[in-house]
């Protein structure tokens, strides 16, 4: 169709733009939906600059970003640790920084990878529609930055940074699950109350008057406990509730609060979303092969990378290091475009509804509607459990030995898939801490309760946060642990 | 259609704030190590970064996590010879047989300490919040002249375009050698007998010794070819470019009064010295004089840390001094003399030295500095070294002298020096 855009592996702006305009052009085939892009180039110091702090372009100062850097940049030096190719921030317009150090055909997969894979995922998947407003995070970090520079030259950075270590702490026991209703207008509420009293009005009947009442049960009605439910957002009720902290400070807390929640989403679909892009960068790429806009050698030089990013090392090598994201998720998007081109009888049984469906609409589905753990649950199928021989092994404090509970064979793949979906959960890492009550009339102390589960323990740090915690609330919490309605242990902080 | 940005000019330093907090944050650790490399270092090396160490448990930021106990499963890709319901014993570790838990296997390293090295700025800049110096003086200190990269040996670790192919496999075969030496003998010693064995028709025997062969043979092959250890990278370090070149004598007395507190303050004050130098002049070379009634050049080890005993002469290592400067540094060198003693002088000495020092010594000198160094708790009234050395500072502009008794007094000794240096 066209010819070649470049070939060997320098680039320049020009070159940049002629590559994302072709990919643009792909991705608007497939019906890729994102932002507008903003691509920036950085140096490698930029890059370790960017890995500091979560990749994010602007960021209060904290000592834990320094030591993210320290680390990041001793791993580098030493030549233990490459660099990322790309960072990409969900922002409306969607930034991605790109090293200068990449040769041409990595700016191109990266622009196809980040710029139109991440950047759809974002602006389509549920959740980050749901969490994250993309067009105002930039903004919010610039204003925390500067209200966290203010405090530090009013009240001292000391008493900052206890704060926010403070909140670092319980960042993730700072995220709403569910969305809270948001607050009536005064109109509304107005309305609402008018309408109750016209309502007692139409029910009034004179009759009720004459009736005889029980005199009233003179002992005291038990005290409410509060709040009412449990809270799981315990930075939130901080924030609201705690006695003691300056305006200030609960503005810190609810900083530390607003990025946990804008992270929230990221940590639930990573597997999607490098998926999502890794599945986007080839196919772009592949087609921008098959129209001979690349030669071979860009094509040779990016299947190395590409191979790289999706290897998934078997469990007993020195390279294991976990579920590799990358290659589940373009496996899983992989996997999903060949039911539905090329479905199989074993397909048929297991997906009748995807086998032999649009692919493109399918997969457009999943990416919306779903997070790593349903995604898993609803889409791994048995053919790809087998290609990736994945197998369960039980580790049960009751026997000696470990077992193994479940292989890729006919009885154990729903397990296998049900197994796999739970440890994407956000459950399975972050325990159940919630604030059970809160003694308003008494010494307002605050009591959490870890609901435990199969007899999984909180590790030591533990007694560390209820410090912390403590800190912040500024009378007596304590953390019990219950475990079948049986309280197991407790941690409490009577004095900071 | 992408918005196209160039940030690559853009500030790099976005960092250098947080590393700052962190270094503050742990400014206990790091002051500990600093003052640890002060001790161990040469003066000459005095002046370079270093490595602090802060224990993995210092700096983790924790949060509710779950531990290691309860039931649980996990799925691990991989499989090859599992079946559902075979027993795997815990902690086998990784390799073939078990790895169960093997993603849980690097948390071991992750107990080592949190490592990460100090700029020669930074470490310069402790070194002197130790000191109690002003603002001024690390200024003055701060910043560096041109420098110029050069090739220093092999380094362990590195980057790997740095790598050293030649040396690494060097290193390999080394290794190699080392750890297949033994099985090489052992196998043609097994050899020889297999040899014989067959000759002589023993069957059972030639077998057996077949099978220890072979064993021997997996085990040599089981030896890798290149492994981690081997690894060398050349290294690079930036140095100054020479500009002009300086001497530096330290005198001290090393007589039985003197003990290791004493030392250790009057090593920071030659410290002091030579980096206030080594600003100014591109080489500085070190004379060590040592002296208790006879004097005596050595080397720095020495000079520091070897006990002697016997009286004390000052006026035998100003003599020396001067014949060193005479023979070896007569013209071409800015010469620089710093004096720490703890003022213990008898008889003629003190006149005879200061005599010596007014008219020998200090006209051929740039400078001359003397430290007295006293015991902390005590009011001893002024030596008489002290005394003598005194009339010396009235008359001449090249001298200064103060008396110390813990680190934070050894700076205002420079104090009029760098004041001279800011009129000249």
């Amino acid at each position: 169709m066209s010819a070649v855009i470049s070939t060997g592996a320098d680039w320049d702006f020009e070159l940049l733009e002629r590559y994302d305009s072709a990919i643009a052009r792909i991705a608007g085939e497939f019906g890729l939906d994102t932002y507008a892009n903003q691509i920036e180039v950085i140096t490698s110091e930029q890059m370790l600059d960017a890995y500091a702090s979560n990749g994010l372009p602007v960021g209060y100062p904290h000592w834990s970003y320094g030591k993210e850097f320290i680390r990041n940049e001793q791993a580098y030096r030493r030549g233990m640790q490459g660099l990322a190719y790309e960072i990409v921030i969900n922002s409306d317009p969607c930034i991605a920084y790109l090293m200068e150090e990449n040769t041409v055909t990595t700016q191109a997969l990266v622009i196809a990878h980040a710029c139109y894979g991440h950047n759809s995922f974002f602006k389509g998947n549920a959740l980050f529609r749901q969490w994250t407003a993309a067009d105002a995070i930039v903004d919010y970090l610039v204003f925390a930055r500067r209200y966290v520079m203010e405090c530090e030259e009013r009240h001292g950075s000391p008493a900052v940074e206890e704060i926010l270590d403070a909140c670092h702490a319980l960042t993730a026991h700072g995220v709403d699950r569910y969305r809270r209703p948001s607050p009536l207008t005064m109109k509304a509420e107005t309305a609402r109350l008018a309408e109750r009293e016209a309502h007692k009005e139409r029910q009034f009947n004179d009759l009720w008057r004459t009736v005889p009442i029980a005199a009233a049960s003179t002992s005291a009605k038990p005290a409410k406990n509060f709040p009412e439910e449990p809270q799981e957002n315990i930075l939130y009720f901080v924030e609201k509730f705690s006695p003691k902290l300056a305006p200030w400070e609960r503005e810190l807390v609810r900083i530390v609060r607003k990025l946990a929640q804008y992270f929230y989403p990221q940590s639930q679909t990573k597997v999607m979303n490098e998926g999502w892009a890794t599945f986007w960068h080839y196919t772009i790429l592949n087609r921008l092969h098959e129209s001979g806009q690349v030669d071979d050698g860009f094509m040779f030089e990016f299947l190395k990378s590409h191979t790289n990013v999706v290897y998934q090392p078997p469990f007993d090598s020195k390279h294991f290091g976990g579920m590799n994201p990358y290659a589940l998720g373009f496996a899983m998007f992989s996997d999903l475009r060949r039911m539905c081109e090329a479905p199989t009888d074993e397909d048929r049984t297991w997906f009748p509804e995807i086998a032999g469906s649009d692919w493109r609409k399918t997969l457009d589905f999943a990416m919306r509607n779903f997070k790593d753990e349903s995604f898993i649950a609803q889409y791994l199928s048995p053919r790809l459990i087998r290609e990736l021989r994945l197998f369960a092994v039980a580790d049960h404090r009751s026997e000696s030995s470990l077992k193994v509970d479940s292989i890729h064979d006919d009885a154990g793949y729903r397990r296998v898939r049900k197994l796999l979906a739970q440890q994407h959960a956000r459950e399975d890492r972050v325990p159940d801490v919630q604030i059970v009550s809160f003694d308003r009339d008494g010494d307002r102390s605050l009591t959490l309760r870890h609901t435990q589960r199969r007899g999984r323990q909180l590790n030591d740090a533990a007694a560390e946060v209820v410090v912390h915690l403590r800190r912040l609330w500024g009378f007596p919490v304590s953390l019990e642990t219950w475990e079948d309605d049986v309280r197991v242990d407790s941690i409490d902080a009577i004095a900071a | 259609m992408a918005h196209l940005i160039d940030r690559r000019l853009n500030d790099r330093g976005k960092s250098a704030v947080n590393r700052e907090r962190f270094l503050r944050r742990y400014k206990s650790h790091v002051q500990e190590a600093v003052r640890k490399m002060v001790g161990e270092r040469k003066l000459a090396d005095l002046e370079q970064g270093g490595e602090v160490r802060v224990p993995r448990k210092d700096v983790a930021e924790p949060a509710f996590n779950y531990g290691r106990v309860g039931d649980r499963e996990h799925v691990f890709p991989g499989n090859r010879e599992y079946v559902t319901g075979d027993r795997i014993p815990r902690n086998s570790g990784g390799g073939g047989g078990g790895g169960g838990e093997g993603g849980e296997g690097g948390e071991n390293d992750a107990q080592d300490d949190f490592v990460f090295s100090l700029s020669r700025e930074e470490f310069m800049q402790i070194f002197f919040d130790d000191l109690e110096l002003p603002r001024l003086a690390r200024t003055e200190f701060g910043p560096s002249r041109t420098f110029k990269s050069i090739r220093t040996g092999f380094a362990k670790t590195g980057v790997p375009a740095n790598l050293a192919v030649v040396r690494t496999m060097t290193q390999a075969i080394a290794r190699r050698i080392a750890l297949g030496g033994a099985l090489a003998r052992e196998s043609l010693g097994l050899q020889e007998a297999f040899a014989t064995a067959t000759a002589v028709g023993h069957a059972e025997l030639a077998a057996s010794l077949h099978d220890r062969l072979a064993r021997i043979e997996r085990r040599q092959d089981a030896i890798p070819f290149l492994d981690d250890p081997d690894m060398r990278f050349r290294n690079r370090i930036w140095r100054p470019e020479p500009i002009a070149r300086a001497v530096m004598f330290c005198l001290m007395d090393v007589s039985a009064s003197m003990d290791e507190d004493k030392k250790d303050l009057a090593k920071r004050f030659f410290s002091l010295l030579y980096l206030f130098l080594t600003r100014k002049y591109e080489t500085v070379e070190l004379v060590f004089i040592r002296h208790t009634d006879d004097a005596e050049e050595v080397d720095e080890d020495t000079f520091f840390h070897d006990p002697r005993s016997g009286g004390t002469v000052v006026f035998s290592a100003l003599e020396l001094a001067d014949k060193v400067r005479h023979a070896r540094y007569a013209t071409g060198w800015n010469v620089y003399a710093a004096q720490a003693s703890d003022g213990d002088a008898f008889g003629a000495d003190p006149a005879r030295s200061a005599r010596f020092l007014r008219e020998r010594l200090l006209p051929s000198l740039r400078y001359y500095t003397y430290l007295e160094l006293v015991p902390p708790d005590s009011e001893t009234r002024a030596s008489t070294l002290w005394a003598e050395y005194e009339r010396v500072a009235e008359e001449t502009r090249t001298f200064a002298m103060r008396r110390a008794s813990s680190r934070e007094q050894i700076y205002p000794v420079f104090r009029e020096l760098f004041r001279k240096e800011a009129h000249s």
